[in-house]
């Protein structure tokens, strides 16, 4: 990882809609007055996911205005957290797993499915300014790897193969189905369970 | 008190301290590059680990309170090793570039790296480069080298009060920056390149100018404020170099405005190094004999009445006596003054001029009321302070006028001096107030000396104070916020005229002979007067002068100020005049010599101590004058707050070209309107 640098294109203003200006309002009122300042991640946070997924220098502003706190002290934060993006990302936006477990199962031939799907370089939009892709740190998921991330949903215990696949799908517009790519429901082991084989729901 | 051991000395030390100070107390160095004693504790440089008794690794005494028993180590070669490993870490990245680095001679990682690091690295890794970040005009910043202790951040945020540094990113792409990359908008900005313990953050304007051991170093009294901060004048040959802060707790603490640091290029620039005599409006090159020879002649032929003398802001008070001296003796009249406007000032007692509660008093105060001031212009170090006082004991503050951002929250009034009226009347919320404060503090700033009723407001909130009982002992709430260095000196020595209203007079030409000493601010139509200037730079006093005689700076003559608070202070000559200039004493007494066969003074030293005894005198007989004030002589009145332009405020400043590009760097950074 290198210095994240906020994108060099900005919107001129920013103001949570009625449904982030609650969902704030509501998180502010966890904190006790004169602390409202310890609500900058999950606001900023909420901007993210108004702004199409990133942050805008507008939203930080705007934030460190809502919490009355200096511009500099959110930006810090901002720039601190790598899953706060800091650029426009695509509407797809693709997170490749490449920690230990997951570069051990074969990572970077997901990687290279990204760079011939949809663009040579990290963090690019990708020729039809659809969908993005980035390299990340640990997921969570080394269970099932190597994994990726696309918006909210993970696909798992891929290959170079079924990454393409996947991608292919998602430039079509569709949204391709999430989970293990290998049969496996959740975290189970493969083909049968060996433990806990009468408890149906385990 | 806390007992606890360090090297097997017994200290006692207060509780709150810290490890690190107790060591300290107990004679013992520990090194450090976060740790600095007036910022909150980081405790991230990692420098100070000392070993601790029954603790398993090194502790770092910066933040560790200390406790009772304790028994610290510091001379282990436990000790040792961490600061060697710490410092191999720190640099790491940290780029061999000390015989191009401006803090070299003078750099915290330099020193502690010969004393506790280690020849060699063990990495073998590229060294991080980071991009040099723009901090205004007078911060040269170079972040390959910082090492991230933060000073400057806490320094910005807690002291500045202004709250433009951070740190940006994460570990090793961490970087020190100001949001965006602005200049910073404070007048204490360039306290953080004494603070950066490495070279980081320079001084722009003394990029590459000298190293520290070429300069002659003394130590004397700033100028460019009424504070009397207290500096160390860096020279080299004649150049002033540089100024920086010395350690004064009850005046600037540690730090010194930007305009004390910077404006000393004005030191270089419009200077008036030879006597000049105007012919037929051009100036012209004179000798000493030549001009004193006109001004006898002058002198001679002028009634005594026709002669008045205007002492400036930033003349010293042996120049201010000397002058009312010569005044008195030689030309026997006294039309002089210090003043540069109509401003009430009533010196029959010394408390109607000062800062009565003391820039220490500050910290006590639990009300401030600012009444006619911006003490952010006016006085940077005392809004520092005031800052300070908010920050440990939520002071209240008000003040009667909107005066934008001061650091600090207060509470702004209308700006009529009818709510003064109110508040002396007691039918204001704030009588209640200060009738309850246990210390208040009320600031008057020149701007209100200036109105047409402030003698009436003077005398009245004194004597509501006084029916308050807020006089005590050890508390005397009234302040008068003076702006100039020199002026309460003059007040102390009578260097004004109550009996008759000289500005007035000079604005309507009264006078033939004008003689002004430093004076550059009367704004004064010429016609026939004969206009003798005496000072340093060539600005308005000089521009319609007929005469010039080329004076001393400040840092050029020896010469007592009295600060706001009414301590005097010695300032020390660093230089020499420049050209045929000589020190402003000197040239009074010549003069009055060639007058009349007779010197003033033998010497300096006759001159200093008939000054500090005329001061003894003035202060043993304090008298009380009985002001008339009386309720119909009060009109409303719009305060408005006048301050000079903080960059230019002085004839230094004036001719300094650090000011103007930090003058420009505020227009800027406004009309691009992108701070807010």
């Amino acid at each position: 990882m290198s210095l994240r640098k906020p994108a060099k294109d900005q919107p001129e203003s920013f103001e949570f809609n009625a449904s982030s200006l609650e969902a704030a309002n509501n998180i502010v009122a966890k904190y006790p007055k004169g602390k409202q300042q310890s609500a900058v991640m999950a606001l900023l946070y909420i901007a993210q996911r108004q702004n199409n997924n990133w942050i805008p220098l507008a939203a930080m502003k705007y934030i460190a205005k809502f919490l009355d706190m200096p511009y500099i002290k959110v930006y810090e934060v901002a720039t601190f957290y790598t899953m706060y993006n800091l650029s426009p990302v695509g509407k797809y936006f693709v997170q490749v797993c490449t920690t230990t477990p997951c570069m051990i199962r074969g990572a970077n031939k997901l990687v290279e499915a990204c760079k011939e799907k949809i663009s040579e370089n990290e963090c690019e939009l990708s020729s039809d300014k659809s969908c993005s892709w980035m390299e990340v740190e640990c997921l969570g998921a080394c269970v099932t790897a190597p994994m990726m991330q696309i918006n909210d949903d993970y696909y798992e215990d891929l290959d170079k193969e079924k990454t393409s696949e996947i991608l292919d799908k998602i430039l079509n517009g569709e949204t391709p189905k999430p989970g293990s790519y290998r049969g496996r429901i959740n975290n189970e082991p493969e083909n049968n369970r060996k433990t806990l084989t009468d408890l149906k729901n385990a | 008190m806390l007992k606890l051991k360090v090297n097997d000395i017994d200290v006692e030390v207060e509780e709150g301290l810290t490890v690190l100070q107790a060591c300290e107390k107990a004679g013992v160095e520990i090194p450090r590059f976060c740790y600095h004693e007036k910022l909150s504790i980081a405790g991230n440089c990692r420098m100070c680990l000392v070993e601790m008794e029954k603790s398993p690794k090194p502790i770092a005494s910066c933040a560790m309170p200390a406790a009772e028993g304790m028994n610290i180590k510091t001379n282990t070669s436990l000790v040792e090793k961490a600061r060697k490993g710490v410092m191999e870490f720190l640099l790491a990245n940290h780029p061999l570039d000390c015989p191009v680095c401006d803090q070299g001679g003078e750099c915290d990682l330099q020193d502690q790296s010969m004393f506790y690091g280690v020849d060699k690295s063990r990495f073998k890794e590229n060294k991080r480069a980071v991009p040099e970040k723009n901090m205004g005009p007078l911060i040269k910043t170079q972040m390959t080298r910082c090492i991230h202790c933060t000073r400057c951040v806490r320094f910005a945020t807690e002291v500045a009060g202004v709250p433009e540094l951070g740190a940006i990113g994460r570990g090793e792409d961490m970087q020190i920056t100001t949001y965006l990359e602005q200049s910073m908008q404070s007048e204490l900005s360039a306290n953080v390149v004494d603070l950066c313990p490495v070279g980081a953050l320079t001084s722009k304007p003394y990029i590459f100018e000298a190293r520290p051991w070429e300069l002659k170093k003394t130590e004397t009294i700033d100028v460019m404020d009424a504070i009397g901060s207290n500096i160390r004048v860096d020279t080299y040959d004649w150049e002033v170099k540089r100024v920086l802060p010395i350690i004064n707790e009850d005046i600037n603490e540690e730090w010194i405005s930007d305009k004390t640091r910077y404006a000393c290029d004005g030191l270089l620039h419009q200077r008036l190094d030879t006597p000049y005599i105007k012919y037929n409006g051009k100036f012209e090159k004179a000798s000493w004999q030549e001009v004193y020879k006109i001004i006898k002649s002058k002198l001679e032929n002028t009634s005594k009445e026709k002669v008045s003398g205007f002492v400036g802001d930033l003349t010293n008070m042996e120049t201010a006596y000397i002058f009312k001296e010569f005044f008195e003796r030689t030309i026997e009249t006294d039309n002089y003054e210090s003043r540069s406007d109509n401003r009430y000032i009533d010196i029959s007692k010394r408390e109607n001029y000062l800062f009565n509660s003391s820039i220490n008093g500050i910290e006590d105060a639990d009300l401030i009321l600012l009444l006619g001031t911006n003490p952010r212009y006016e006085a940077t170090i005392l809004n520092a302070r005031i800052r300070k006082s908010y920050l440990n004991n939520s002071t209240r503050i008000v003040s009667l006028n909107d005066c934008g951002d001061l650091t600090y929250p207060y509470e702004s009034l209308d700006g009529q001096t009818k709510t003064i009226k109110e508040i002396i009347d007691d039918t204001h919320k704030l009588s209640k107030e200060i009738e309850s404060a246990k210390k208040p503090m009320i600031i008057i700033g020149e701007s209100l000396l200036r109105l047409e009723n402030a003698q009436y407001l003077f005398n009245n909130l004194k004597d509501f104070l006084n029916k308050k009982n807020k006089f005590s002992e050890d508390w005397n709430p009234l302040n008068v916020l003076s702006c100039d260095a020199a002026t309460v000196g003059n007040f102390d020595l009578g260097v004004l005229n109550n009996k008759t209203n000289l500005i007035e007079d000079l604005k309507s030409n009264k006078f033939e002979i004008v003689f002004l000493i430093g004076q550059d601010n009367l704004n004064f139509a010429k016609k026939n007067e004969f206009v003798i200037y005496q000072g340093s730079h060539g600005d308005k006093g000089a521009e319609c002068a007929d005469i010039i005689l080329p004076g001393s700076a400040y840092t050029e003559q020896d010469g007592y100020y009295t600060n706001l608070e009414g301590k005097i202070q010695k300032a020390f000559k660093a230089s020499y005049p420049p050209g045929d200039a000589k020190e402003d004493w000197q040239i009074i007494n010549e003069l009055a010599e060639f007058m009349n066969n007779r010197k003033l003074f033998n010497d300096k030293e006759e001159l200093d101590s008939s000054m500090l005894n005329y001061l003894k005198l003035q202060s043993e007989k304090q008298t009380e004058q009985n002001n008339n004030k009386s309720n119909s002589d009060f009109n409303n009145e719009n305060l408005k707050i006048e301050i000079k332009d903080y960059y230019f405020s002085n004839v230094v400043a004036k001719s300094s070209k650090t000011m103007i590009e930090c003058n420009n760097a505020k227009m800027n950074l406004k009309s691009t309107g992108t701070e807010g």
